[in-house]
């Protein structure tokens, strides 16, 4: 019984960890960004979406779509306020660009985290599920919501990866991850595929955002928790790495899980650090990474 | 660039020089008005009501002629939440702005680092919402040094009785309850406050089955509720302030069967209903004033006056800071100065019918010295539930609206 619970939701909280991974990842592998806004960027979305739907009662899938784009535009921000006049900059030389980078939007991050509590407070909000109720599964009671969480996550994931994989536009962004300057020299604009890059991760960090939002609510409070999550997970499976990922989100969503019903909810987050510390140790480059 | 420095460096002196000016002749023109600090949580739900409703009481005290034609000056400091700032905004308040008293904060932890200052820097100080037995039992153990701290909400002593009376009537006379979990967050206000719990609640009939104490930071209450559903209470009874739309989200989500009873401060503010999209439907929460609950004849006028200006009814936090600035006028008038230590020996014969009840405070012998009286006639709290959206007194009988129900998926043992 006990087990079955453990596997249920262990497996909606991994599923959602991966999705707002997987961008972050695909982000680095791409562009060398580390986006420490990233948990800014889903808070946005989460309180974008409740916003809408309880101030402005436009309805659970408008808010949701809401949320999804108030994180697209927040994306592009960072991307353009931020990331590329760094990047751009001649007066920074390029070996310190990825600190300039890291400090510029882990700034950015507390910038939209202090607005987003100075507009709807630092308490917690929560996105009215899309859908509500609950179902037995193996006897155990599951909102009906974890399933519809854990099932848009693969779902997006797939999607994702068919988009790498199986059309143009994503191959050119495999080709930049695998190596920029053939690109260019294939006659491939490389800044395009940069904003594509940020489009892509603006909306799974928004469609995990808001998912989250109707799971578990998120307050300004999160920003930095999500962000330190999200940069666990991807460190974990290997920068840049989306399978890698993928594997690291579920091992962490798991053993989260099983600390939380076998230790103690307090407990919680220790264990997937500690596991952290010693893949450090022994596979500096993570799970599956390259570098 | 050394230009561009100096034109910023002569702009801003010169705004310095201006704005000094201006307040050197507002002093002299409004006759040395009281300057009371409020230091509050501004981003916060409960901390948000505080200057608001300090600065609406000091309106209308104004709008009356002041005090003995002495006008009454808030000035309010944002403290984010944190120790170190409402140090630092103390400071100021006393140093650089003068002030004669100051408000500050619902966070216990806030107060227990503010508690000192006050003494150092000889400043009566009043909290309207934060609740931890230690910042009344301080002012007990050293009278002389820490006796210009007023803890002008109730101790989490207190809190637990006034629970646990509210808990013998509504749950265990009239619906034979047995049973109770406590789940309280881990701070500084729930640790006398589970004691007090674990003391109270056996002596009304319920048996505590369990004791869930979690993490503040705790975002997903799956385990919990689900490890508090494995022990079978009738009851779970909560002491929430740091945590509240989450659990209470989650525990309508999950359809977990157990009524929630007990203090969940975030309950307390109108804007949760929309902040947990309505899951906040059936919860029980204890109070001191509610909307529309006449614990005395000023707290509907009172509720009503801050929805008006604010667009949202008080948060518990709000209508103590509301009484706060009046019984420190009153004080002050008493008292004919604004010096400490008079304003000390005035504040302790606090007489005052304010929004909460009759403010009084207990003296210099009993162990929660400073801390405003518990009990009938005085203040005794309510429970209020949330009921088709809104807050509704079902305890203590004479403000009683409406009967106790809850939503369907809540699964009654008796």
């Amino acid at each position: 019984m006990r087990a079955f619970q453990i596997l249920i939701d262990g497996f909606a909280i991994s599923a959602l960890y991966a999705l707002g991974a997987t961008g972050f990842t695909l982000i680095f592998g791409v562009s060398g960004v580390l986006n420490l806004s990233h948990g800014a960027i889903m808070v946005a979305a989460a309180v974008a979406a409740w916003a809408a739907a309880s101030i402005l009662n436009v309805g659970t899938y408008a808010g949701a779509l809401i949320g999804v784009g108030v994180a697209l535009l927040t994306s592009f921000a960072t991307y353009f306020a931020v990331v590329k006049p760094i990047q751009d900059s001649r007066r920074i030389p390029n070996e310190e660009k990825e600190i300039f980078v890291l400090t510029g939007t882990l700034l950015w991050g507390i910038m939209v985290q202090e607005v987003i509590a100075y507009f709807f407070t630092n308490n917690a909000k929560t996105v009215l599920p899309i859908v509500e109720g609950v179902v037995e599964i193996l006897g155990v009671r599951t909102p009906r919501n974890e399933i519809f969480t854990a099932i848009v996550c693969c779902f997006v994931i797939a999607l994702l990866w068919l988009l790498v994989n199986r059309t143009r536009t994503g191959k050119a962004v495999l080709a930049a991850s695998m190596n920029p300057r053939g690109v260019t020299l294939l006659g491939l604009e490389l800044t395009n595929i940069y904003v594509v890059v940020w489009a892509i991760y603006g909306i799974l960090a928004g469609i995990a955002g808001v998912l989250l939002g109707m799971f578990l609510g998120v307050s300004s409070y999160s920003v930095g928790p999500l962000t330190a999550s999200a940069f666990s997970i991807v460190v974990l499976g290997g920068l840049g790495s989306v399978s890698g990922s993928l594997i690291a989100a579920f091992v962490v969503g798991y053993l989260e899980t099983l600390t939380a019903y076998l230790v103690s909810p307090a407990y919680r987050t220790i264990p997937a650090l500690l596991l952290l510390v010693f893949v450090m140790y022994i596979r500096p480059q993570g799970l599956l990474g390259r570098r | 660039m050394k230009k561009v420095l100096s034109v910023a460096l002569r702009i801003a002196l010169g705004a310095a020089a201006a704005g000094a000016l201006m307040t050197a002749s507002g002093a002299a023109l409004a006759a040395d008005p009281i300057r009371i600090g409020v230091i509050a949580e501004a981003q916060a739900i409960a901390g948000a009501s505080i200057p608001q409703a300090a600065q609406l009481a000091a309106d209308e005290i104004n709008a009356n002629g002041g005090v003995d034609g002495r006008k009454i000056e808030i000035v309010s400091y944002d403290n984010h939440s944190s120790s170190a700032d409402s140090v630092r905004a103390f400071q100021r308040a006393v140093n650089e702005d003068k002030v004669n008293a100051v408000i500050a904060s619902y966070i216990s932890e806030v107060v227990l680092a503010l508690e000192p200052w006050a003494s150092r820097l000889k400043t009566p100080f009043v909290t309207p919402g934060a609740a931890s037995n230690e910042i009344s039992k301080s002012v007990h153990s050293d009278y002389e040094k820490n006796k210009y701290t007023f803890h002008g909400y109730l101790t989490s002593a207190a809190l637990a009785l006034s629970v646990c009376d509210g808990a013998k009537d509504l749950l265990v006379d009239k619906m034979h309850m047995k049973t109770a979990v406590i789940m309280s967050e881990d701070a500084a206000w729930t640790k006398p406050l589970d004691i007090g719990y674990e003391e109270c609640l056996p002596k009304i009939g319920l048996k505590v089955l369990d004791h869930i104490r979690f993490s503040p930071d705790t975002t997903d209450f799956t385990p919990i509720f689900n490890k508090i559903e494995g022990s079978k209470p009738d009851v779970i009874i909560t002491g929430i302030s740091h945590v509240g739309v989450q659990p209470t989200v989650q525990w309508k989500n999950q359809q977990v069967p157990i009524p929630m009873f007990g203090i969940s401060s975030q309950a307390t503010n109108e804007t949760f209903g929309k902040d947990t999209n309505q899951a906040a439907e059936g919860v029980l929460y204890q109070g001191v004033s509610g909307p529309g609950v006449a614990v005395t004849p000023k707290s509907v006028p009172f509720a009503e006056a801050f929805k008006k200006k604010f667009g949202n009814y008080p948060s518990y936090a709000g209508y103590t800071a509301y009484d706060e600035v009046y019984y420190i006028a009153d004080a002050v008038k008493r008292a004919g100065s604004t010096d400490a230590d008079k304003l000390v020996d005035a504040l302790e014969k606090t007489d005052w019918e304010g929004t909460i009840g009759r403010v009084q405070f207990y003296g210099k012998d009993d162990p929660f010295t400073h801390s405003i009286k518990y009990g009938k006639g005085l203040i005794t709290g309510l429970m209020l539930q949330w009921q088709d959206g809104k807050q509704s007194a079902v305890w203590p009988k004479d403000v009683a609206k409406v009967d106790i129900k809850f939503p369907s998926f809540i699964k009654l043992s008796n």
